[in-house]
């Protein structure tokens, strides 16, 4: 027996806007029969282009529709962009919690409500650039990625609680896990303290010496800090990366790449005048 | 709230005859039976008459009997017993729809190098022998099917298919804790080696099992202790529960004839009134070769877990083979090997009575199961106002 909270109780017993918009402004529908859960979402804007009402129609477990129950009453009331901020967690968070296993059903909403702003802007459907991992459920790769980010997830097993990806023939687990080790390694800009001038100048030696001079060496180059003046760093190549006609791209794609990873996202880079 | 339990293969109620035969075990006669004195042997003899009780039951000898800690215990002792005692044969033939118990060990056996070959079932769940013959194979230690499935209770052919594995030297055993007590079983008139039963599905409490092993079969055990259960299984008895056990198989016989009267009635006309009242639902498995108390009803557009937490407000208890019922996001293997749509799969429902089933609550579940599943289509995508499927989804 799953251990829902009594908010999640009084939602799927007594679970708000249930229904169809007619004319709506934002229509969309996510999720399928195969899938176990689907859930379709309309919503009708007043004069000042806020949400005058919402309503959703879900198939699913007590979970789904108490989720979607959950959407329609927290979005009543805002702009479409106000609602586009609104995440997974806000909505297992309004009904005091969901089982891991059952944050897919939170997820979905938020899915439903993206599609939903996208329908009404006109915009495609799909994300663009988006591609299909899990085959068995329609997951693509960025929705993935966003609940990695934003729940902070670090194994596959999370992924599948959170999105379903994965949890069909399970063809896809090593993709997953692929998505998951790219997620991690990206920056954290956002949780980074900002530094001071002189934490930022020894991060940059650190990272030069530990991450970036070892690869140069290897092609029998190397590389000198000259200057670091705010964020920009002026630096000297030397050895073979001195006459090698490809070194602009090694200082923009590779240095300036790794400093802005690991040390700040406004780090340039830039060659010291011969 | 009063309680309507019609979830009777997941597990029973304790029969008030079986804990009343139990209740002294616990705290005036708490002897080792295997105790020299007095205090301790005259439990031995309580156990003694249960095993007794235990053969009479399956038309077995007592001594082909050994007490277990539950189900599980005895599909694994049993399994794992023919590929020890047949270390040269590497292959195990069970079905797609067997128990975790077994299904599960020998996906585990698989990983070690067994090869496992899961034979299929039609869309009513109907094993056929054909494709049994055909998966034999000189390297096949053991075949392992299950007599009556958990989820549909649907029979298979056990007694045929035992004798197609003995011509060729294969050891057979069956998985039947839903069978017994249920259907009539003799070991006398087949040539089963080996057969698991589980207490708590016939009355009997939980933590107590049998493994029926026929005499002469070899056997290694699971449990490597004492001499307790002629070695074949060490570990202090569970005497209370062994006692227990006796008693329920006792019950069993007599109320074998009930259960496929009575119960087989109440069953038949939950399932048809509920046919009849809902539309777009069905039966999954096939209606005339199954247990007398089992039905498994797929409602559709709809999903199993919603179904089940609206009639939990009710007081009535029943199972589902949804994927949000099973902690995967698969619907029940079962359903999915017979080639059920999973649209129908995830609304799939199990009623599994018991002789304490009465008309009222059959009544009571019959007027109470049709607003539930129009409440819940009323929120289903699928499902539009006039009361019929979306044909475009």
């Amino acid at each position: 027996m799953w251990e829902y909270t009594d908010k999640v109780k009084e939602h799927f017993l007594n679970p708000h806007n249930v229904g169809e918009i007619e004319n709506p402004d934002g229509v969309a529908e996510v999720g399928s029969l195969a899938c176990g859960d689907a859930l379709k979402l309309t919503f009708k804007l007043d004069e000042n282009k806020r949400i005058k009402d919402a309503k959703f129609k879900t198939f699913g477990c007590a979970s789904a529709i108490a989720s979607s129950s959950a959407l329609t009453e927290i979005i009543k009331g805002m702009t479409v962009d106000e609602a586009l901020k609104v995440s997974n967690k806000d909505i297992a968070q309004y009904l005091g919690g969901l089982p891991d296993e059952k944050m897919h059903c939170s997820v979905m909403g938020k899915q439903a409500l993206e599609k939903a702003v996208e329908n009404y802007r006109g915009a495609p459907a799909l994300e663009s650039g988006a591609k299909i991992i899990c085959e068995c459920f329609g997951v693509t790769d960025k929705e993935i990625e966003r609940a990695i980010r934003e729940n902070n997830l670090s194994t596959v097993e999370d992924v599948t609680n959170y999105t379903k990806a994965g949890g069909g023939c399970g063809g896809c687990q090593d993709a997953i896990q692929q998505i998951l080790e790219r997620v991690k390694a990206e920056p954290k800009t956002d949780n980074k303290p900002k530094l001071t001038n002189i934490q930022k100048i020894r991060m940059i030696e650190e990272t030069i010496e530990r991450e970036i001079r070892p690869s140069l060496k290897q092609d029998g180059g190397d590389i000198e800090i000259i200057d670091i003046i705010g964020n920009r760093v002026i630096v000297a190549m030397r050895g073979a990366c001195s006459t090698c006609k490809a070194s602009e791209i090694t200082l923009k794609d590779f240095v300036q790449h790794r400093l802005q990873e690991l040390v700040s996202p406004d780090i340039t880079v830039e060659e010291a005048a011969k | 709230m009063k309680t309507i339990y019609l979830d009777n293969n997941a597990t029973t109620q304790v029969a008030q005859e079986v804990l009343d035969v139990m209740m002294p075990y616990f705290r005036d006669l708490y002897g080792n039976p295997s105790s020299m004195h007095t205090f301790g042997g005259q439990v031995g003899q309580r156990i003694r008459a249960a095993r007794e009780q235990v053969a009479t039951l399956l038309g077995a000898l007592p001594e082909e009997i050994v007490f277990t800690s539950c189900g599980t215990e005895s599909d694994n002792s049993a399994i794992r017993s023919a590929l020890t005692t047949r270390p040269d044969k590497k292959h195990i033939v069970i079905s797609r729809v067997e128990h975790p118990a077994v299904r599960t060990l020998c996906s585990h056996l698989g990983m070690q190098g067994y090869k496992i070959t899961e034979l299929p079932v039609d869309k009513n769940g109907i094993l056929d022998l054909e494709n049994l013959e055909k998966s034999l194979t000189p390297d096949t230690a053991i075949v392992s099917l299950m007599w009556g499935n958990n989820e549909t209770g649907v029979l298979f052919p056990v007694e045929a298919a035992a004798m197609m594995a003995h011509e060729k030297g294969i050891l057979f055993h069956t998985d039947a804790v839903q069978a017994t007590g249920k259907i009539p079983i003799n070991m006398k008139n087949n040539v089963i080696d080996m057969l698991s039963i589980s207490g708590h599905k016939l009355h009997a409490p939980k933590g107590i099992g049998v493994l029926y092993i026929r005499r002469g079969t070899k056997f290694s055990p699971f449990l490597i202790g004492g001499h307790q259960e002629k070695e074949r299984r060490g570990g202090t008895e569970n005497t209370p529960s062994i006692i227990g056990l006796g008693k329920a198989c006792e019950l069993a016989a007599k109320n074998m004839a009930q259960e496929n009267t009575n119960v087989r009635k109440l069953r038949d006309k939950l399932e048809k009134e509920l046919l009849k009242k809902i539309p777009q639902s069905r039966v999954n498995g096939d209606v005339e070769n199954r247990l007398p108390n089992t039905t498994n009803i797929s409602f559709e557009f709809i999903e199993g877990e919603a179904i089940l937490l609206l009639m939990n407000e009710l007081g009535i208890c029943a199972s589902s083979g949804s994927a949000c019922t099973s902690g995967s996001l698969q619907p029940s293997h079962v359903l999915r090997a017979m080639g059920v749509p999973f649209t129908m799969a995830h609304g799939s429902i199990r009623f599994s009575l018991s002789i304490y089933n009465t008309e009222e609550e059959v009544d009571f579940v019959i007027e109470k199961m049709p607003p539930i599943i129009e409440r819940l289509r009323g929120m289903s995508p699928f499902w539009n106002q006039k009361g019929q499927a979306c044909t475009n989804q």
